[in-house]
């Protein structure tokens, strides 16, 4: 298999090249921000860069519970609905500290991606494309590693923070290339085997690295693939990873901040997050698990959203002080709601139909509502949109042209579902 | 707590466990997760999931609704000498209400707890009530004007479950951790601590806890506590595991006997009380709906009784012949222990 490499126009190299040019600093950017020497032109880069944080809420959480309640009906549930920054809009009970925030969030409130199965249901929300046979399409993180990361980025392009390195998909690059895959930073650690080994002097390991490269100059000459470029970049990469491996290191943190995140895992991830956003980082996702509540999906909802509720407050804080807000889309997302039906062990089901995504940030209009669902929240009434709709509107968001193609071995591939369009009403 | 004269006992004699029979059934179009015979034998109440609690009269069959509470009423107990209905409530709330009024109105509410009410009992006085919920307190207030009398504090997790025992010198609580606390009353410290965590598990899967002291009662003697909820759970999202009522001698603290349905059944133990026979009466839901009897001499039940549905809550009769069981059907079944 040839090298390919998506979207190799001219325009978008020239941009980053522009980009990078316009800000003197190209060279810095192996450096990440927190390691220029002008501080005045890290503080430029880092407010133009654009970068992606979605924290992904496995298993699939309740809308009602969260962006959609229905108090008084049968579907409702023992939760109350609570009045948000935004007169008027109204979430559950359960997330007070994000409700301060609504004005910086948008709601799409009539998601129906029709697809009831975890894998599916996720490939969807990831690739914003319903599975089919034979095609693959990449991930989110991956389509943004591609077309946003700093071509020398010290972090790799797509971050997933995940407990136990839980929800991994080595094929989420899909035709991109296995270069732009996500990197899994399980329960918030470094990648595995970063380190140099204890046994191995730093002169041997200069060693051997060296006899690497020449090995790969030779292999590369004639036959260069997707994946040597990307075993060679993954080595690249390591390498810088490793000389800023403070970066993963929470210790480095303020107390107060590990106190205000909290010391569950969850509030530690997103405290990683934060940090690695403020480093470079282009794409993030944290991933909080669980939510697949088929029984007890009351209790569990109050412990799970106990958890999401004040580092989430928290980070959408700091990255409003730190001034990276406005150039950092924020999505809460899962693979899809849960059942308005209560079943017989108090707990909600799969329920694609009618649910409810939240973002904001870069190039969203908070406080925006989209869409509705009917009085029980059974169906949508409202403004329906889908993945592909949400899709559009990430790129959009974010300043890309959602309507522009992926190159596949010469074939066009739009990067967001042609029969879809963006949600124009939550974009600034 | 139930309500059983000197004579109810002795009738209580009749009653047999290995010929219960439905007797009754009383519907609403919601499903039910408590319910209580009110001391005279002449209403039961059920919390429902319209956020309202509904009256049957047992006589009529006549079915009244309070409203009240904004959410779920699961905590429902009764102060026999004014006849009143005392309900703790999802919303924080605990009303006192005339039970036996033609229409029950609010006569007081307080707002209890940050979080949900879970569980309301009265002491054998009537003096007291106390009050749990999700802000990790048990609290004790005058049942006469609903002033606070104390705060109990010391569990870390959600306090599922509280019971006076008999002596009316103590009180006991239960958590979602499955730690049980004996509390003086009258100093309000901590006595010491009885171990129900069987009724606990942290799922490293979903990353959740389930379980907590779902149903507690001391018998009628107060030599026996038994705090009821689910054990061996392999899947806490599905439910997958046991139910289980764990029996503790009072005296020693000790745990005497985990008592385990002898039928296979998955899901939780929701309901447990003692009939004046001495034999204990547990309720639950899962994999259908089931009663259990046990002797307190012996781990496994000596009857079951498959349910129609999935059963949330029981409470016996004073009467101690019938009992009554709420259905996530939204019915409440009316069980005879001695048919005729």
């Amino acid at each position: 298999m040839k090298p390919f490499y998506a979207c190799n126009s001219p325009e978008h190299l020239l941009s980053r090249r522009r980009f990078l040019a316009g800000t003197a600093a190209g060279g810095l950017g192996l450096l990440g921000f927190a390691g220029m020497v002008h501080p005045a032109a890290a503080d430029q880069l880092r407010r133009t860069q654009k970068r992606v944080l979605v924290v992904w809420l496995a298993g699939g959480v309740s809308q009602l519970e969260t962006w959609d309640p229905k108090p008084g009906t049968n579907t409702g549930g023992p939760f109350q609905s609570i009045p948000t920054s935004v007169p008027g809009v109204q979430i559950c009970e359960l997330l007070p500290h994000t409700a301060r925030h609504m004005h910086r969030l948008a709601l799409v409130r009539g998601v129906n991606t029709a697809e009831d199965e975890h894998s599916r249901g996720a490939y969807i929300m990831h690739t914003g494309r319903r599975q089919t046979p034979g095609e693959q399409f990449p991930h989110l993180g991956s389509v943004a590693a591609r077309l946003l990361a700093p071509e020398d980025s010290p972090l790799p392009g797509y971050l997933h923070v995940t407990p136990r390195g839980e929800g991994v998909n080595r094929q989420d690059a899909a035709f991109l290339g296995p270069r732009f895959g996500s990197v899994a930073l399980p329960d918030g650690n470094m990648p595995a085997n970063m380190l140099r080994a204890a046994t191995l002097t730093e002169a041997a390991d200069r060693q051997r690295d060296g006899l690497r490269e020449r090995l790969n100059r030779r292999f590369n000459q004639g036959r260069r693939t997707a994946e040597t470029e990307a075993y060679t970049y993954s080595y690249d990469q390591a390498a810088q990873m490793m000389s800023r491996r403070g970066i993963f290191d929470l210790g480095r943190e303020n107390p107060r901040d590990r106190d205000r995140y909290g010391s569950h895992d969850f509030g530690r991830h997103m405290l990683l997050g934060r940090r690695l956003l403020e480093n470079g980082a282009t794409f993030v996702k944290v991933t909080h698990s669980n939510y697949d509540t088929h029984h007890e999906n009351f209790d569990f909802h109050i412990e799970q959203l106990g958890e999401f509720d004040r580092p989430f407050a928290c980070l959408i804080e700091d990255l409003v002080q730190r001034g990276l807000w406005e150039s950092t889309l924020v999505v809460v997302m899962s693979e899809f709601g849960r059942t308005p039906t209560i079943n017989r062990n108090m707990g909600r089901d799969h329920w694609s139909r009618a649910w409810s995504v939240a973002l904001g940030g870069c190039g969203v209009r908070g406080g925006a509502v989209v869409g509705a669902t009917n009085a029980n929240g059974t169906a949508v009434t409202e403004r329906q949109v889908n993945g592909g709709h949400l899709f559009h509107t990430y790129f959009r968001a974010l300043g890309l042209d959602s309507r522009r193609n992926h190159y596949h071995s010469g074939r066009p591939i739009p990067m967001a579902d042609p029969q879809a369009a963006p949600i124009q009403e939550i974009l600034a | 707590m139930s309500f059983f004269s000197r004579a109810a006992r002795r009738a209580a004699g009749a009653a047999n466990p290995t010929r219960t029979r439905l007797a009754r059934e009383l519907r609403h179009n919601s499903p039910l997760f408590s319910c209580r015979i009110d001391p005279t034998g002449r209403f039961v109440f059920a919390g429902a999931q319209d956020s309202l609690i509904h009256r049957w009269d047992l006589t009529t069959g006549q079915r009244v609704a309070l409203t009240g509470h904004r959410s779920w009423t699961r905590a429902l107990a009764f102060l026999a000498g004014p006849r009143q209905l005392v309900s703790g409530g999802y919303d924080g709330k605990v009303i006192w209400w005339q039970a036996d009024a033609a229409a029950p109105a609010p006569l007081r509410t307080v707002a209890a707890h940050r979080g949900w009410v879970r569980a309301v009992a009265v002491s054998p006085d009537g003096r007291l009530l106390a009050t749990c919920g999700n802000d990790n307190l048990v609290k004790l207030w005058s049942a006469a004007d609903g002033a606070s009398v104390r705060e109990l504090a010391g569990h870390t997790s959600h306090v599922y479950n509280v019971a006076f025992h008999p002596d009316g010198r103590h009180l006991v609580s239960g958590d979602l951790h499955g730690r049980v606390k004996q509390w003086d009353i009258a100093s309000g410290t901590e006595v010491r601590a009885l171990d129900a965590t069987v009724l606990h598990r942290y799922d490293p899967t979903f990353r959740a806890d389930i379980g907590g002291v779902r149903s507690m009662a001391f018998s009628c003697d107060g030599s026996l506590l038994a705090c009821a909820g689910i054990t061996d759970v392999s899947n806490a999202f599905a439910g997958i595991g046991r139910p289980v009522i764990v029996l503790f001698d009072w005296a020693t603290g000790a745990r005497r006997h985990l008592l385990r349905p002898q039928a296979n059944f998955q899901g939780t133990a929701w309901g447990v009380s003692f009939h004046p026979a001495g034999y204990i009466v547990g309720v639950g839901g899962g994999s259908g709906g089931a009663l259990w009897f046990w002797r307190p001499t012996a781990a496994q039940s000596f009857h079951t009784l498959a349910l129609p549905n999935n059963a949330r809550d029981l409470d016996l009769h004073p009467d101690g012949r019938r009992l009554a069981i709420a259905f996530f059907d939204g019915a409440v079944r009316v069980y005879d222990m001695a048919p005729a």
